[in-house]
């Protein structure tokens, strides 16, 4: 009988997990949307108020008609995933709901702030007049970084459990303000925050970048283009900086996990780093051997030791470990070439104050967008997929925190098929949109303010 | 003490989203009846202007009340969402598909799409709140167990939750009329006022009628709840009884002023002659109490601190949405082209001036929002 209560388990814990995986990975893009896109907004407003610049201020109109759309998708999508903590972690909820919660709480009260002032600033727009309509997008803005915070401090929180007291299996006490500022979240909350700056940054521009590609060089794609991505490339290096200091905490806070990222099975000195390859059984196949590198990135120094997944025994290391490490691979790898697309941008703009125009530039300007957003899917993997068989980091296992319900596969085939369409759907309202915006523009050529058809390339912003 | 404070926040958010939210499902419902594509226009159209600014906010009271319930009753929580999980997911497929729908309709132009996202929008708008009416009419009639660890079909398939359901449905459409009646008075749409007094009446006896159907249920079936409905919490049943005798009466004698209070309290004494009704017990004929639901003192402090933190920050921002709403300041953008006032207006103006003027509106604007709010209190 108890093989048979662990087989259940074991069955509904894929599919629960398959769920929150789709249903989260979905949702996050929204998210990352909605937390940095009112800022885009705003800058692009704040440049059409106070240097009267027609063409940020029409992108600025545009692009808040478009943050309607994705801010609605993203409201209910994250309404799904707040039914989910319930429907598919009850055992989560009973145990640690009390813990877990508050900071929810928290993020609750600024989902209402930023649900508020965007209604006023989406439909101020007609009425309300320049500055006073700027600064009802403040609060979405500030709102949306807080709103980030304190969800983010449930995950880290998860990572590294803590300001709790509990006596017979039942939480006695707790800390408010130690589960929120958790040991996690210093690291854990910018890195999040600075993704979706990036994430919504590179895709804005990216949309612009594959405009100009299309030949189309006018002053409105060059403007599009370089407030989005002036604000991503800035952050990139931070978030570089960010990254590095996470996974060195990473390798303190959860060793596991770490071992996992980068392929240490054994805890030793001298491990070396490893770029790219796939472990199967003991064997690494390709892959670039650096030897020594990963434990200088620990701590400096060849001889630093690095705890190998050897340390615990096999049932409590995450899952398929290649995945692991090619998922943290291939967002470090795109951080990188989303840094180097800043660089080249600025070089251009030190030595000849305009934008590059080569082609290349432009085709990694267009695809940044979606590398910015596997870059930050695959972050999630490696934070997710690494803390398992735990749910709550060495308190809780997954398995004990799914629904024992039957049915989460159907659950999961109904939620793949609406949020398969969900997404297309925005997609292609947003495409609808965009083109009914340029129809606009080839009849509005007559207005004095109207965008030129040949623009500079450079003078973007200005 | 503490843990019955937490238990009215909870009952309180719950009451704001059956009002706010309760009252924007009744939009789609009235949407769904409005009939073919020319002669639902006007409605349709009304419903869109209507919903469209205050929804996303009015729907954030579903996702805080299910934070409180599950911070500070996380068994109870946990109980409910295993054994209803079944409709409480039909729910969600309803949210998501509601949203969508009427998020996407605004910006869709070919009659086709924006019929079948409305028809979407607005079919999901009646099924949501069924299912949620049959998990709360569920938990009232104690079909609940505090332990169970599996979905059972008969928590909300007996007559108390279905009948419940439909309350909600019908509850749904009676604020919703009531309220479009004040839209439509606002802009002077006459043709449209008496078009939802007359739904506004319909659904008011409607709804009525359900509840006193359900009453009779509990009366044979659930006389536990049924004594208590009609003992401690009869002067609540009293309020709401009254409150929606006096709408019908109001509405039939052509003065449709303070209906939308009266609704809105009648909605309300519902929801907390339940509360009162099972006090102080969470989950009906179990022992989960909600003194013992799971959460320490601890956390039922910092709710309370979040709540006044809540009460402080969100309620003048509410306030000033349905100011400007009311004012009818907030309307959909349009095609995206630029205003010449937007942009030529600081143009002219230098950095220190604007800033002045931006004050200068921000105190005429609070100036405006206490003085609509004084002339509704007045009004009513």
């Amino acid at each position: 009988m108890p093989g048979h209560t662990a087989m259940l388990l074991a069955a509904q814990v894929v599919p629960a997990r398959a769920q929150m995986a789709t249903t989260l990975g979905f949702h996050i893009i929204l998210a990352c949307l909605g937390i940095a896109l009112p800022t885009v907004v705003l800058i692009a407003e704040f440049i059409g108020l106070r240097w009267s610049n027609p063409v940020a201020m029409t992108l600025a109109r545009r692009w808040s008609q478009a943050m309607g759309v994705l801010v609605a998708v993203g409201a209910v999508t994250g309404t799904v995933l707040s039914f989910e903590m319930g429907l598919l972690w009850p055992g989560l909820m009973r145990r640690y709901g009390a813990v877990l919660g508050l900071p929810f709480g928290v993020e609750g009260l600024f989902f209402f702030l930023e649900a508020i002032f965007t209604a006023i600033y989406l439909y101020g727009w007609r009425r309300l007049a320049g500055w006073a309509h700027w600064w009802t997008g403040v609060p979405i803005a500030l709102s949306g970084i807080f709103g980030a915070m304190s969800v983010i401090a449930v995950n880290a929180w998860m990572n590294q459990p803590g300001g709790f007291t509990t006596r017979d299996g039942r939480i006695v006490s707790v800390d408010p303000w130690q589960v929120f500022f958790n040991h996690a979240a210093p690291y854990e909350m910018p890195h999040m925050i600075l993704a979706a700056y990036m994430v919504t940054g590179f895709t804005v521009a990216g949309v612009y970048a594959a405009g100009v590609l299309r030949g189309r060089r006018d002053r409105y794609h060059y403007t599009g283009f370089a407030i989005p991505f002036v604000l991503a490339a800035v952050l990139t290096p931070v978030q570089i900086y960010v990254g590095d200091t996470a996974a060195r905490s990473i390798a303190h806070d959860q060793p596991v996990k770490f071992a996992s990222m980068e392929y240490v099975p054994h805890t030793s000195r001298h491990v070396p780093e490893w770029v790219g390859g796939v472990y199967i059984n003991g064997h690494i196949y390709g892959g670039l051997r650096i030897p020594d590198v990963d434990s200088v990135l620990v701590g400096f120094g060849p001889g630093t030791r690095v705890t190998g997944w050897d340390s615990v025994p096999p049932a409590l290391r995450p899952p398929v470990v290649w995945l692991l490490h090619l998922c943290f691979d291939v967002m470090v790898g795109l951080g990188f070439l989303l840094l180097l697309a800043g660089l080249w941008a600025l070089v251009t703009w030190w030595w000849r104050r305009r934008l590059p125009r080569p082609r290349l530039f432009w085709l990694l300007g267009a695809v940044s967008g979606v590398a910015a957003i596997v870059a930050m899917e695959c972050g999630w993997v490696v934070t997710e997929v690494g803390r398992q068989p735990w749910v709550v980091y060495q308190l809780q296992t997954t398995a004990a925190a799914a629904t024992r319900n039957a049915g989460v596969l159907a659950s999961l085939s109904i939620i793949i098929v609406i949020y398969a369409i969900l997404g297309a759907a925005t997609i292609l309202i947003l495409r609808m949109l965009a083109r009914r915006w340029r129809r606009a523009d080839a009849g509005d050529q007559a207005v004095p303010y109207g965008p030129p058809a040949a623009g500079v390339p450079g003078r973007a912003g200005r | 003490m503490i843990a019955a404070t937490v238990g009215a926040i909870l009952l309180a958010t719950v009451t704001l989203y059956a009002i706010l939210g309760g009252a924007d499902f009744g939009g789609g419902l009235w949407d769904l009846l409005a009939g073919g594509d020319r002669r639902g226009r006007a409605p349709r159209t009304l419903i869109d202007e209507s919903i469209t600014p205050v929804w996303e906010a009015n729907h954030v009271w579903l996702v805080f009340a299910l934070v409180i319930f599950w911070t500070a009753f996380p068994d109870a929580f946990a109980a409910v969402m295993t054994v209803a999980a079944l409709p409480i997911w039909l729910a969600v497929a309803g949210i998501v598909l509601r949203g969508a729908g009427f998020a996407f309709r605004k910006e869709v132009t070919r009659l086709s799409l924006e019929r079948g996202l409305g028809a979407t929008f607005a079919f999901s708008s009646l099924l949501t709140p069924f299912f949620m009416g049959a998990v709360v009419g569920g938990i009232a009639d104690g079909q609940i167990p505090g332990q169970h660890t599996q979905a059972s079909l008969a928590a909300w398939t007996q007559p108390t939750s279905i009948l419940t359901g439909f309350i909600f449905v019908g509850a749904c459409g009676y604020l919703a009329a009531v309220f479009l009646i004040g839209e439509a008075a606002r802009r002077g749409d006459q043709r449209m006022e008496r078009y939802f007094t007359r739904r506004a009446q319909v659904a008011a006896v409607l709804a009525g009628a359900l509840s006193l159907a359900t009453l009779a249920e509990l009366h044979s079936f659930d006389p536990r709840l049924y004594t208590r409905l009609t003992g401690r919490a009869l002067p609540l049943v009293i309020v709401a009884g009254v409150c929606g005798v006096a709408v019908l009466v109001l509405l039939s004698t052509g003065r449709p002023r303070g209906v939308r209070v009266l609704a809105a309290l009648g909605v309300a004494a519902v929801v907390w002659g339940w509360g009162v009704a099972q006090y102080p017990v969470l989950l009906p004929g179990t022992a989960v109490t909600l003194s013992n639901a799971g959460a320490p003192e601890a956390t039922l402090d910092a709710i309370v601190v979040l709540f006044v933190a809540l009460v402080v920050l969100i309620g003048p921002s509410f306030g000033l949405l349905f100011a400007l709403q009311g004012r009818q300041l907030l309307r959909a953008g349009g095609d995206g082209t630029v205003l010449p006032t937007a942009a030529a207006q600081p143009a002219t103006q230098p950095g220190g001036r604007s800033t002045a003027r931006t004050v200068v509106l921000g105190v005429v604007a609070a100036g405006a929002l206490a003085r609509t709010l004084r002339r509704r209190r007045r009004g009513q």
